[in-house]
């Protein structure tokens, strides 16, 4: 790529120059934001990813406050929670913050995985940035799971003690591995402490590196859209895509405007209903932690639900843990279990529509039947929710070859 | 399609939140519910005379300092010290039982639990109905079992004040599908058997506001919570115009 | 209105509504930096922890002095005997600030020639003034030194007489802290609250 000069005539050209000379700043400002272009047709799906940065800054500021005042050790954690929402000046607020964008990143992340199987965004040349993402989703989900064991309250304590135990089903080396996790015969003072160091330094550090590649990957191969169309194959006579707009001020306009809508929403939640009635703050956990004394209804958080469901709704021990690790990693496999030859729902036929919103509804239903007790009407709908969602991923490979899809046009559809 | 999943979407965020806020509703059998006033002052101040003369001689708020409590509910020092502080000093110290736990979990079987937050873990209304549910048991230790929390070692410590009063259970016989008969016993109402101090009304102010006080310890911050959040969305508001208005003035060239 | 007006409005526009909104946000972010800058502030928990403490000093013998802490700071108390204040006005020239000047290292009411608000009774933060040492005690007079007594911060050497005034030729730059103190009855001392109020 050829080297781009500053203008060098004003004092900041001089500085720029400067800097550039040493750095690859404005090309790297040019290549990324400025002259990096896509469709203009985005609609409001697209604005998940940018969503879901935001909710990362979000948790990392009011992570690294909350470390200042929280403290690793079965003893004092629980009191040193309620230390941080009762004395520390704004402590509330910034508790508030964390845990209420611990539900809204499982909430983005879903919808943005959602556009990705709306539009086809996992599609070559787009299998690796889908799969570096969904490696993103695993390593959230370790996230959130090591975050909440940290307030040591009841729920804190006894979800992880169900969902370590599975890991228990293991064969062979499953009793070890279950062990090795804890770092001691069971949950206890040095478990919380190690999944501190996880949750603070290890995870987000994993997070940071992956959302960096993720990104990379993004602007190597260039945004997708609504219609599925390449907008680099249809270039101008200066090199730009006919249908693609600078990301900088097109998409930094619009994002500003989606995130400023988001943040309404968040600052509802945060001010108004942090609980959630229960779902973001769970009730039982505003006890401390009483390793005699398993609450009456157990459930992961809400955004675990819909797999939990999965687990439960099998019989068996280790079959269940067989078919919960399917269900979270049959996603990876979607751009190659999804022969359609065209990439937008726009121009599928109804099979895959069907098929996509039975899913969607599947899973929203699964995740409530994850949260209800194990009652004989709760666990039959769950096999039979279960059943769609692997029909789902498994039969896509025959349904998607079968269903008639529509010419995709050459140019996207804008309608200013 | 795209614009109806949406706002489909958005629908269902909003009937999830507007079902949300409040405390939890318990279990146990439902008397009625608190319909608490966070805002009555009056009332949180007499909850918090409630509290301190005849629960802290057992319960514990260990999260909750006396100068809290003063700047919410419009205390000077001096009434902290006169009227809710028993055994403290300082009006910064939190609130804790004249009891020691491990002479409580002697005498009582199992310590009594810490209020600070019990009102987050069990809700209002299942307190109210607790401190409403005593009734006269000649099996038990105390002499007294509890509707809302069968087996409950904490006895009726409000005798003074509500009176004794029965359980009458009703037989119910259900039949099941396969035939098999089952007989039992279902709460139907309290009889009063000996008077209180106040009389039901009274006594169901009583509750309320000791229940009222116990929310509010739950979460101090929650009315200011509220303010500064009603702020904080107007901002949000402003800003959503302008950045509507500039988001429009750029993509005016796009065609 | 030609196509030139017509843009020269939009860009205009367009820079009014991005100066706009640049403000607008700079605002916000500026306020919500409130929050996290604040809670850096000492807690509720460290304004209870350091709250005045009280201290008794009847038992004190004349020559004797107790360590005390206060905010997790050593103070000590002195109760100097008749010959030991007769000895004050003795080394004033090679003092650093013999007459309290610095304003910061006691409150008004110890800016005397005694440092204390009772002459018999030296109240000094145990902290020296150069780096944070906790100064020895070293009471014992002696004259080949020109020593007439005070204290001696092991750390770099620096000295101060028995009101807690620094002495010239050492590191520390100002003479021990006096911190807020009040005497509620003659044998109890309140630290951590002036005398004078409430």
């Amino acid at each position: 790529m050829a080297r781009v000069e500053a203008d060098v005539g004003k004092p900041q050209g001089k500085l720029m120059k400067w800097i550039d000379d040493r750095f690859p700043f404005t090309e790297t400002m040019k290549y990324h934001i400025t002259e990096y272009y896509a469709s203009k047709n985005f609609n409001w799906l697209y604005v998940f990813g940018v969503l879901a940065f935001v909710v990362l800054v979000i948790q990392f500021v009011s992570g690294i406050f909350l470390t200042m005042n929280y403290k690793p050790a079965a003893a004092d954690a629980f009191a040193s929670v309620e230390y941080i929402m009762r004395d520390v000046e704004w402590g509330w607020l910034i508790r508030y913050m964390h845990s209420t964008g611990a539900s809204f990143f499982f909430i983005v992340v879903y919808l943005h995985m959602f556009r990705a199987m709306m539009y086809g965004s996992y599609k070559k040349p787009r299998e690796l940035i889908w799969i570096i993402g969904m490696m993103i989703f695993f390593v959230l989900m370790a996230e959130g799971f090591a975050g909440y064991l940290l307030p040591w309250g009841q729920m804190s304590y006894w979800g992880a003690q169900v969902i370590i135990s599975l890991f228990g089903a293991i064969p062979g080396i499953g009793d070890a591995l279950v062990e090795i996790i804890r770092g001691d015969y069971s949950i206890s003072d040095i478990t919380l402490n190690r999944f501190f160091a996880l949750h603070v330094i290890v995870l987000p550090l994993a997070l940071i590196g992956l959302v960096f590649v993720h990104i990379v990957a993004l602007h190597e191969v260039g945004s997708s859209n609504p219609d599925g169309v390449e907008i680099k194959d249809h270039k101008g006579p200066d090199g730009i895509p006919l249908d693609g707009v600078a990301f900088h001020p097109y998409h930094t306009s619009k994002d500003l405007v989606a995130i400023i809508i988001f943040l309404i929403l968040f600052s509802a939640v945060m001010f108004f209903a942090p609980d959630m009635g229960g779902y973001f703050l769970e009730h039982a956990n505003f006890e401390p932690a009483n390793l005699t004394a398993t609450p009456e209804h157990i459930a992961p958080v809400w955004y675990f639900t819909p797999f939990y469901a999965i687990l439960r709704a099998v019989p068996d021990k280790l079959w269940g843990f067989i078919l919960f690790g399917s269900a979270v990693l049959l996603p990876v496999f979607l751009p190659w279990l999804d022969r359609a030859r065209v990439r937008s729902i726009r121009y599928r036929g109804w099979i895959y529509k069907t098929a996509l919103s039975i899913f969607a509804v599947t899973f929203i239903v699964l995740g409530w039947l994850g949260t209800q007790p194990a009652e004989e009407i709760y666990v039959l709908a769950a096999r039979v929710f279960s059943v769609l969602y692997f029909a789902f991923f498994l039969l896509m490979p025959y349904y998607t070859t079968i269903d008639k899809t529509k010419p995709v046009p050459d140019r996207v559809v804008y309608h200013g | 399609m795209d614009k109806t999943k949406t706002l489909g979407g958005l629908v269902a965020f909003l009937t999830l939140f507007a079902a949300a806020e409040g405390l939890a509703s318990g279990g146990g059998v439902v008397l009625g519910s608190a319909d608490i006033d966070p805002g009555n002052i009056s009332s949180l101040q007499r909850g918090a005379r409630n509290f301190m003369n005849y629960c802290s001689g057992c319960h514990s708020a260990r999260y909750v300092r006396f100068n809290t409590i003063g700047k919410y509910l419009e205390l000077s020092d001096e009434q902290l010290v006169d009227n809710l502080m028993f055994n403290a000093d300082k009006t910064f110290e939190t609130i804790n039982a004249a009891m020691r736990a491990d002479d409580a979990a002697r005498w009582y079987g199992t310590a009594p639990p810490d209020m600070s937050l019990m009102a987050r873990v069990k809700g209002a209304d299942h307190i109210y109905n607790f401190l409403l549910g005593f009734h006269i048991d000649p099996d038990s230790p105390t002499g007294v079992d509890n509707i809302v929390l069968p087996g409950t070692s904490m006895p009726h410590v409000l005798w003074e004040l509500q009176g004794y009063q029965t359980a009458v259970y009703s037989e119910v016989t259900t039949t099941a599908a396969n035939g098999a008969v089952t007989t039992s016993h279902e709460f139907q109402e309290f009889e009063q058997l000996t008077a209180g101090l106040l009389n039901n009304d009274e006594y169901d102010d009583f509750v309320r506001d000791t229940v009222n006080f116990l929310a509010y310890i739950a979460e101090p911050i929650r009315a200011e919570r509220r303010k500064l959040g009603t702020w904080v969305i107007i901002y949000l508001l402003v800003f959503l115009i302008i950045a509507v208005m500039l988001k429009n003035q750029i993509w005016k060239d796009v065609n | 209105m030609n196509e030139d007006d017509a843009d020269r409005i939009d860009r205009n526009r367009r820079h009014f509504l991005t100066v706009a909104t640049v403000v607008t946000g700079a605002v916000g972010v500026g306020l919500a930096s409130i929050p996290f800058l604040a809670s850096l502030r000492p807690s509720a928990r460290a304004q209870a922890l350091g709250a005045p403490v009280e201290v008794s000093i009847g038992s004190l013998e004349p020559g004797e002095m107790i360590r005390v802490l206060w905010r997790g700071r050593l103070v000590f108390i002195l109760r100097r005997t008749e010959e030991m204040l007769s000895r004050l006005p003795q080394n004033l020239g090679e003092l650093k600030d013999p007459n309290s000047e610095v304003t910061d290292q006691q409150p008004d009411y110890s800016a005397n020639e005694y440092r204390s608000v009772k002459p018999e009774y030296l109240i000094v933060e145990g902290s020296c003034t150069h780096l944070g040492c906790a100064p020895l005690e070293d009471f014992e007079v002696r004259p080949s030194e020109n020593w007439t007594g005070g204290f001696y911060c092991p750390c770099h050497g620096s000295k101060f007489d028995l009101a807690g005034r620094v002495y010239k030729g050492v590191p520390a730059p100002t003479n021990l802290r006096v911190p807020p103190h009040r005497f509620v009855r003659d044998d109890l001392i309140l630290l951590g609250q002036d005398t004078g109020a409430a």
